[in-house]
């Protein structure tokens, strides 16, 4: 399966094994959505378990937040992660706090899922990384799988979770895996063996990172696409570099972290979003305060640019090998 | 610097309309650009009605008492006279109960609260015409829900005082109470959150083929709100059973109503652009409150989807015990509201009708008073704010997750540490 669909057979094992789930989205009822991962779900459950809805984040979001409390689980697809904005303040004010401010009398057991990130020439407002803000909440999962295996154990996971969680999905390896050099063609899930997906009910844990390639010289912390820059760039630049798929931001696992740069001594850290206060800052702070004294060069960043996405120069502003390759280097030099 | 085009001199200049309210401080109240139509002259339509029906009814007032506390018209409730005893019972508690603890915070035992002052009828009525198993999602100064659903004054206390028996235990601002057992959902302190919340609620109903209900309260002000918006397209589009209330105090804080939409038209005409149902009601006429909103509930129990009502009301005291309303508005602007009070009108009507008099009166409020001041002294045994406070510090740290992940549990050990160093 590619990514599109596990992510689909997620949706379809847990509305068929609970009448609680329900999702919908813009256009995720009739049509299956946009990227169609809710396609043909509609037909199969019903247009009460599966449905449009109006364009309206917040109200996606509140309502979604409604049905929580009466006792459904519901799935919401917000159709890019940059829309998600709209229902900030119902995500960060309200999902994330319920349960604390009613001191565990109300929980709102839900999964807000959105495809995020560049790579598709979707321009500055169809390519954003907001997973950050989310991170820097109480009360929020935040979730995202790198490969079609991950994510329908994961997107399992999330909906049997008793906490709201963000379900942020790499588009760009949707339907294969994208290692960043953009003028080679891409090999489709098909050809992948993280692309052997059962067909019932399996969860990958939230909160565990893996490790997809280990290393003795340098660890490479990523999520999503990220983590098929960091294995391409490895392998092509030669170095013994140990990536670490943290699968999940919040909560970190912060022990396999602890490990592998206890271990290698050396950290880079690899996010597309935009450097200033993202998630890698939090990475970088986090190894510092933990594996200073193991440390042999300072932490490294590598982002994207604190510039909203540009549409034309879509392959500078990603970090992919070009610039991965160098810190690699430079971090291996000291 | 952008240079400023020069005006052209044979086009009239632009000006921009800020409203204002008809007095300001210093003069006398004014409100007699209210219209105020005839108790009785509304139609009440019937259940099943068209939702275009209604939309006579968004720009009128549904009252049924008049003038001499008759209960006139077709909107006539017809309660048993027992009820109306307990409705006005519960309007009493609620304002002693808010006088006490105004005075509370006052004397520094607590750091903030919120009365209902000529608001009492808006939700001790809505209370009785809805079952007791419907979900309600208030805003602040619905405290009468709670009252009517039976909730122990100790208990509201114990959360006003944040206490040692506060059930939240101490993290949310007074008066915003929770209690999942009477269906009051927790209060939002960011406004109009709770009514995209009550439309999520009441599609859950309607999804899993229950015959409950949700009813949401927001504030005039928190019209303008986007989730205002979001919630009654969500709730028309999908023909949720839901009654969406806006009570229409006039103030939102220092902000008349007109600075939310009000001259323009009325609050619930915002139904008609969304194609439901809509009433503006007397919110100081406790039977049109019930009438209505028992109305709507049938509709909404019988699948015709979901009701905007405008409770028309007057915000007698201040927003909150922050806020000095002699700074923007009249004084005694309250009492002199055409509306009148809705504890007397209850009382007048019970009067008129043979079931209760000055003496049976006095000695409720008198009860009342005695209710108010048994539950304070149990609640400030627990403590109060400033002293003996919730002050269990490994609770920081719970109810963030459903589980304490290595993070915080990590805090929570630093939390326990600084208590330590400190003594304590």
């Amino acid at each position: 399966m590619n990514m599109i669909e596990a992510l689909n057979s997620a949706h379809d094992v847990m509305l068929g094994r609970d009448e609680a789930v329900v999702a919908f989205g813009e256009d995720a009822g009739y049509f299956g959505g946009v990227f169609r991962v809710t396609a043909g779900l509609q037909k199969k459950y019903g247009k009460t378990r599966v449905f449009d809805a109006p364009i309206a984040e917040g109200g996606i979001v509140g309502t979604a937040i409604g049905m929580a409390l009466y006792g459904l689980k519901p799935v919401a697809e917000i159709q890019f992660a940059d829309y998600i904005f709209p229902g900030f303040d119902q995500i960060f004010s309200e999902a994330g706090r319920i349960r604390y401010r009613t001191a565990g009398e109300w929980s709102v057991p839900m999964v807000i899922r959105s495809p995020y990130g560049g790579g598709i020439f979707g321009g500055q407002t169809h390519s954003q990384s907001p997973e950050a803000f989310f991170a820097h909440m109480p009360g929020i999962k935040t979730v995202i799988p790198s490969n079609p295996y991950d994510a329908k154990g994961l997107l399992i996971a999330a909906i049997e979770d008793p906490d709201p969680v963000l379900f942020f999905e790499p588009k760009r390896i949707y339907n294969g895996p994208f290692d960043g050099y953009y003028d080679r063609p891409v090999t489709p899930w098909a050809r992948d063996p993280r692309a052997e997906v059962p067909e019932g009910h399996y969860t990958v844990p939230i909160g565990k990172a893996a490790v997809v390639r280990e290393g003795e010289a340098v660890t490479v912390l990523a999520y999503g696409t990220m983590v098929h820059v960091a294995l391409a760039t490895a392998a092509v630049e030669g170095i013994d570099a140990e990536v670490i798929d943290l699968r999940t931001i919040v909560p970190l696992d912060i022990g396999t972290i602890e490990q592998s740069v206890k271990k290698t001594g050396r950290c880079v850290v690899l996010h597309e979003a935009t450097r200033t206060a993202g998630f890698g800052a939090e990475l970088s702070a986090l190894v510092q305060e933990r594996c200073f004294y193991h440390l042999e060069a300072p932490v490294v960043r590598v982002t994207g640019y604190d510039t909203p996405y540009p549409h034309s120069m879509e392959w500078d502003y990603f970090p992919g090998p070009a610039r991965l390759g160098p810190a690699l280097k430079a971090v291996l030099k000291d | 610097m952008t240079s400023r085009p020069e005006r052209r001199s044979n086009r009239p200049a632009l000006s921009l309309h800020v409203p204002e309210p008809d007095a300001r401080p210093g003069e006398s109240p004014d409100f007699s650009a209210i219209p105020i139509p005839a108790a009785g002259s509304a139609p009440r339509p019937p259940v099943d009605a068209a939702a275009a029906d209604t939309h006579p009814l968004c720009y009128t007032l549904v009252r049924v008492l008049d003038q001499d506390g008759r209960a006139v018209g077709p909107w006539d409730p017809k309660l048993d006279p027992e009820l109306l005893r307990r409705m006005l019972k519960e309007m009493v508690t609620v304002r002693v109960f808010d006088e006490r603890m105004f005075r509370a915070q006052r004397q520094g035992k607590t750091s903030f609260y919120m009365k209902s002052l000529g608001e009492e009828a808006v939700a001790v009525a809505a209370a009785h015409a809805l079952e007791a198993e419907d979900m309600c999602f208030p805003t602040y100064r619905q405290q009468g829900l709670l009252v009517a659903r039976g909730y122990p004054l100790v208990a509201m206390m114990n959360q006003i005082y944040s206490n040692q028996g506060d059930p939240l235990k101490g993290r949310q601002l007074p008066i915003m109470y929770s209690d999942r057992a009477r269906g009051f959902f927790s209060i939002s302190g960011n406004l109009a959150t709770q009514y995209p919340q009550a439309v999520g609620w009441a599609m859950a109903s309607a999804i899993r083929g229950d015959s409950r209900i949700a009813a949401g309260w927001i504030g005039d002000g928190a019209t303008a709100e986007g989730d205002f918006h979001n919630a009654v397209t969500f709730a028309g589009v999908y023909c949720a059973p839901v009654i969406l209330n806006i009570v229409n105090n006039q103030w939102a804080i220092s902000s008349f109503s007109g600075i939310a939409g009000a001259e323009l038209t009325t609050f619930a005409a915002r139904a008609i652009g969304y194609g439901i149902a809509g009433l503006r009601v007397d919110g100081n006429d406790a039977l049109a409150v019930y009438a209505a909103t028992r109305w709507a509930a049938e509709r909404a129990r019988s699948n015709l989807g979901p009701t905007l009502i405008e409770l028309f009301t007057y915000r007698a005291e201040g927003h909150s015990t922050s806020d000095d309303p002699s700074g923007y508005r009249p004084k005694d602007a309250g009492a002199a509201w055409p509306l009148g009070d809705p504890i007397t009108r209850l009382k007048e009507h019970l009067v008129g009708l043979g079931e209760w008099d000055d003496e049976r009166h006095k000695a409720l409020e008198e009860e009342a008073q005695a209710a108010v001041r048994q539950a304070q002294k149990e609640a400030e045994a627990k403590g109060t704010l400033g002293n003996g406070h919730y002050d269990d510090i490994d609770t920081l740290f719970e109810d963030v997750f459903a589980d304490v992940p290595w993070h915080l549990a990590e805090q929570r050990e630093q939390a326990r540490a600084e208590r330590k160093a400190r003594g304590k």
